[in-house]
């Protein structure tokens, strides 16, 4: 393709994620996802005459945390304005938002893409209401004999998190989305739960020849709810730009949408007929004044983000994939160190927990968070196998009793009989039985033959069902063979 | 019963319920038939409560019978501006758009007086969605001035002022965006109080501008208006912008003394358009002020003429954004239309009076990309402006006084086709409520058989000082007892 040859591509990137506050930023009424249409509503979230917003400080509390972990600065003073527009999901056809003065400014995340890392600005981010939801009765508003309007999602809490244009690839897009989501996570700001639509995306877009300085026109693409989309309406819209470029056209400056099932993106409205949403403050809400104590009491309540979180994981001698692994996700992360906790060798612990504990997650479509077993449990099994009491090839079979029946790898073993043999006297007896039965096997031992002794070790793991501590089983064996 | 209730002021009525010399429903019933009586001439209000209303004083008399101690406000029958929001009863907002609104909810100053025992007769007619200065502006009907059929009760609080006036409730409640509480009491010979802003919940109160709006007492004396501060004001969590202080007992002020007590006239509120009667009258009050013993000094607000300009830009730019959810997808009037967006139009065409779509343009054209820095960024610096002159004045002066309102009522109309000569009107009220400051407007005497008020404007949050400076004010002089006659009137226009 000419577009990596000839061009390159400028991304800026807009992330509207929900905060999960219990409740609304204006009102009391419950955040929770889905419910019978228009249940979770109230004057207030309703745009009711009369009604007024009141800010629910926790949404502030989340902003400032949010701010504070994507290394922004936390204003002083901000406030909200409101931003204009007539469209049936909003109730009152304005949103509550902040324009000039948002709660967070000038932050940023560092990414990596193949080795190189890179840091991408934030320029700001805002508070704003959520919209509720249309539901038509056929394609859109304008073809639809009938559409319903449900305000349950109308008042939940959004923070609007607006980058610099510092992409120049796909990958790096992919990979500032990737450290957002984790970042916000970690937080525990939001749940991220991009299947529910609680993250939306929208994209900004140009290509300017290679080694220009000024942005070519850019387009927006709004709407974007899965990173694959994003990866996909780029991909398309880079090809597309690079075509009108090459025909020695103009791109248009306009807002775009995203054909999901067609994989295009079409366009939406021009420069032109762009919406002039008639920012004002607004009147309803008084400006919000953050001090610095207020700042520092949230400051407090940071985790240990994850870069902080695989760089001590790496100091205890997991290497930096493996941390990486591992701290991917907040939920692994804090089951690992929750399971270390209980004592044991953090490399081992990796390997299980990065290994046959995965395993059985993805294979029974669990989450870290649903799943059955402890990060005690897990500990526990890993001294047992530490002790010699069970061998490894019997604790992975013990693990996936752990998971169906949720119970301590102890008791398992117990109930089971599952504890290694390591009483000399009775593999003894075991191994005069194998050696009596095989004779032929012995002699080809004795011979020279060293591979025999494989099939000889076998036969008494067999006759124990696996249970023999095989070091021992090994060294009285060959005690016995050589005598 | 009605030569012993009607008239009364809501203190004197109080005595009347606690010596048991009537009772809350005779006394409802009193009122009910008054109404029923001037109402179809005066046409205050809206929607008249008879059922409730008498279940409510069933209640009150019920605890009369019990022994219990009343409230300053229980048992006394009063009214409500129709855009403050009454749970099941139809809030309309003297609006087509509104016709059929029935809230689920009550404003914060309907569940307030309804706490402070008071007996809700209805909900009176003011301009729709309160963007007037007559009452003409309403869907449903004209409300008369009582002292004089052919002219207008000021507005948008109209209905408010003439249900006091015309002893058709005890008080009310009216809300004052530019002046709607104080020009209408002005012009039908009553007390009206706009309180500081934040001073009262808005809570319920459906928005004209957001900024400016602000729920006062309409009442026929000053005690009354402070008895009825001390139910409606006080920190409200519902409302962001409610003033979190605890409230004053504003009683307390009521003392017939103003010895030494500075008041400042702004010349500013004396110039061009100040009809020379009302200028004379506002005269002689000055005069009763100074035998009283208060020192009073002219001053200077010196960018008061850019007061209507600057009110015009901020209160229609609230109001486009305020308004625009009413687009017949929620509640409210619904237009049938082919799509989504012929139904907001044809909806907002049909469902909106000429005066309210003339500030909805006016207020979008204010915010519009590309003027709102000449408009209504301007506009916001001006008011800054004229609040400091406001702080500068109150560095020398512990009130000041104007007109209520530069004319005395005027005819029906005769300022309808000359919408500026409506606005101007409102430049003795306007500035105050760009500053947030208080003011009441007090009967000072009459032009041609028409009342004229004196304006007092305070410091924000010394609503005492008014109070005081009012009470003695009317303590000696007499307006405040003459009545309209409106026996005859009601006669006159009954018979046409
Ligand atoms: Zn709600």
């Amino acid at each position: 393709m000419v577009v990596a040859d000839k061009y390159e591509m400028v991304c800026g990137l807009e992330v509207h994620v929900e905060l999960q506050t219990k409740t609304k930023i204006f009102c009391g009424c419950t955040t929770e996802f889905g419910g019978e249409q228009n249940t979770h509503v109230c004057p207030v979230c309703l745009g009711m005459p009369g009604a007024l917003p009141v800010l629910n400080r926790e949404v502030v509390n989340y902003a400032i945390k949010a701010g504070l972990a994507l290394d922004c600065e936390i204003a002083e003073f901000s406030k909200f304005d409101r931003k204009n527009y007539f469209y049936p999901d909003l109730s009152k056809n304005y949103q509550t938002s902040q324009f000039d003065l948002p709660i967070c400014i000038k932050g940023g995340l560092e990414i990596e893409v193949e080795g190189d890392k890179k840091w991408i600005g934030i320029t700001r981010a805002h508070m704003e209401e959520d919209a509720g939801k249309l539901v038509h009765s056929g394609e859109t508003i304008t073809t639809s004999n009938e559409s319903s309007v449900d305000y349950n999602r109308a008042g939940v809490p959004l923070l609007e998190i607006v980058s610099e244009p510092d992409m120049r690839s796909i990958p790096e897009v992919l990979a500032y989305l990737e450290k957002l989501v984790q970042i916000l996570e970690y937080t525990e700001v939001s749940d991220c739960r991009l299947e529910q639509g609680s993250v939306r995306f929208d994209v900004n877009v140009s290509l300017r020849p290679i080694g220009a300085t000024t942005l070519g026109t850019r387009t927006e693409t709004k709407n974007l709810n899965s990173f694959s989309s994003v990866r996909r309406c780029m991909e398309y819209e880079v090809a597309r730009q690079a075509r009108v470029l090459e025909a020695g056209e103009k791109v248009v400056q306009e807002t775009r949408t995203w054909d999901e099932g067609q994989g295009i993106t079409l366009s939406l409205r021009s420069k032109e007929e762009a919406h002039d949403y008639r920012y004002f403050p607004e009147p309803d809400l008084v400006p919000l004044v953050i001090d610095r104590e207020w700042v520092e009491k949230i400051r407090k309540t940071l985790p240990e983000l994850p870069a902080a979180r695989r760089a001590r994981l790496q100091t205890l001698g997991l290497s930096a994939y493996d941390a990486g692994v591992i701290t991917q996700a907040k939920d692994m992360a804090d089951f690992f160190d929750a399971a270390l906790s209980c004592g044991g060798d953090a490399k081992t612990l990796a390997n299980w927990v990065m290994g046959d504990f995965t395993r059985l997650l993805n294979t029974n479509q669990c989450s870290v968070a649903d799943s059955p077993i402890s990060a005690k449990q897990l500990a526990e099994l890993l001294t047992l196998i530490d002790k010699g009491t069970l061998s490894g090839k019997i604790a992975k079979s013990v693990l996936e009793q752990m998971y169906s029946t949720s119970k301590d790898p102890s008791r398992i073993v117990k109930e089971k009989g599952l504890a290694q043999i390591s009483d000399e006297g009775a593999l003894l007896g075991i191994i005069d039985g194998v050696i009596a039965a095989n004779p032929q096997s012995v002699e080809d031992y004795r011979a020279g033959k060293d591979r025999a002794i494989g099939f000889l070790v076998g036969q008494i793991m067999k006759a124990t069902k696996g249970q023999a501590n095989p070091g021992l089983v090994n060294q009285l064996l060959k005690e016995k063979l050589s005598s | 019963m009605e030569s012993l209730s009607i008239g009364k002021s809501v203190s004197e009525l109080h005595e009347l319920l606690v010596n048991k010399n009537i009772s809350a429903t005779e006394l409802t019933k009193a009122y009910i038939d008054r109404i029923q009586a001037v109402d179809p001439d005066l046409q205050a209000y809206l929607t008249v409560l008879e059922d409730q209303a008498l279940t409510q004083a069933a209640e009150v008399d019920q605890r009369i019978a019990q022994g219990e101690v009343l409230g300053a406000l229980e048992g006394i029958p009063m009214a409500l501006k129709d855009n403050m929001c009454t749970e099941g009863v139809r809030t309309s907002c003297a609006s087509k758009m509104l016709e059929n609104f029935i809230p689920p909810y009550n404003a914060t100053v309907t569940d307030r007086l309804r706490t402070a025992g008071t007996i809700l007769l209805g909900k009176v007619n003011m301009d729709e969605f309160a963007m007037g200065s007559s009452t003409e502006n309403s869907y449903f009907t004209k409300t008369r001035n009582p002292w004089n059929l052919e002219y207008v009760p000021g507005g948008s609080s109209g209905g408010a002022a003439v249900a006091v006036a015309a002893d058709e409730a005890a008080f009310s409640l009216g809300s004052d965006t530019g002046g709607s509480i104080r020009q209408p009491a002005a012009f039908c010979g009553v007390v009206g109080m706009k309180p500081t802003y934040g001073a009262v919940s808005r809570y319920g109160l459906i928005a004209y501008a957001s900024s400016l709006d602000q729920i006062g007492p309409l009442t026929k004396t000053v005690r009354d208006n402070a008895l009825v501060m001390n139910a409606i004001a006080g920190y409200d969590p519902l409302d962001s912008t409610s003033v979190p202080q605890d409230k004053p007992d504003y009683t307390k002020f009521l003392v017939n003394d103003i010895k030494g007590l500075k008041i400042g006239f702004p010349r500013e509120y004396f110039g061009e358009g100040i009809d020379p009667d009302v200028a004379r009258g506002i005269q002689a009050s000055i005069q009763t002020l100074i035998n009283l013993g208060a020192e009073v000094a002219e001053c200077s607000l010196p960018h008061t003429e850019y007061a209507i300009p600057a009110y015009y830009l901020i209160a229609t730019a609230e109001a486009s954004s305020n308004l625009a959810r009413y687009d017949g997808v929620r509640y409210g009037f619904r237009a049938e239309a082919d799509d989504v967006l012929g139904m907001f139009r044809q909806t907002r065409a049909e469902g909106f009076g000429p005066e309210v779509k003339r500030r909805i343009m006016l207020g979008t054209y204010a915010l519009s990309s590309g003027y709102y820095d000449a408009y209504y960024l301007k506009a916001q610096k001006v008011r800054t402006l004229i609040k400091q002159d406001f702080d500068r004045a109150f560095e020398k002066f512990d009130i000041l006084l104007s007109p209520a309102a530069p004319t005395p009522a005027f005819k029906f109309g005769e300022k309808v086709a000359d919408p500026l000569a409506m606005y101007l009107s409102d430049i003795t009220t306007v500035p105050i409520n760009l500053a947030g400051i208080p003011a009441i407007s007090i009967p000072a005497g009459f032009v041609n058989g028409l009342p004229i008020g004196l304006q007092l404007m305070g410091k924000a949050l010394d609503e005492g000082t008014l109070y005081r400076a009012a009470y003695t004010f009317e303590q000696n002089t007499q307006y405040h007892t003459l009545k309209p006659n409106l026996a005859r009137e009601v006669l006159t226009c009954g018979s046409r």
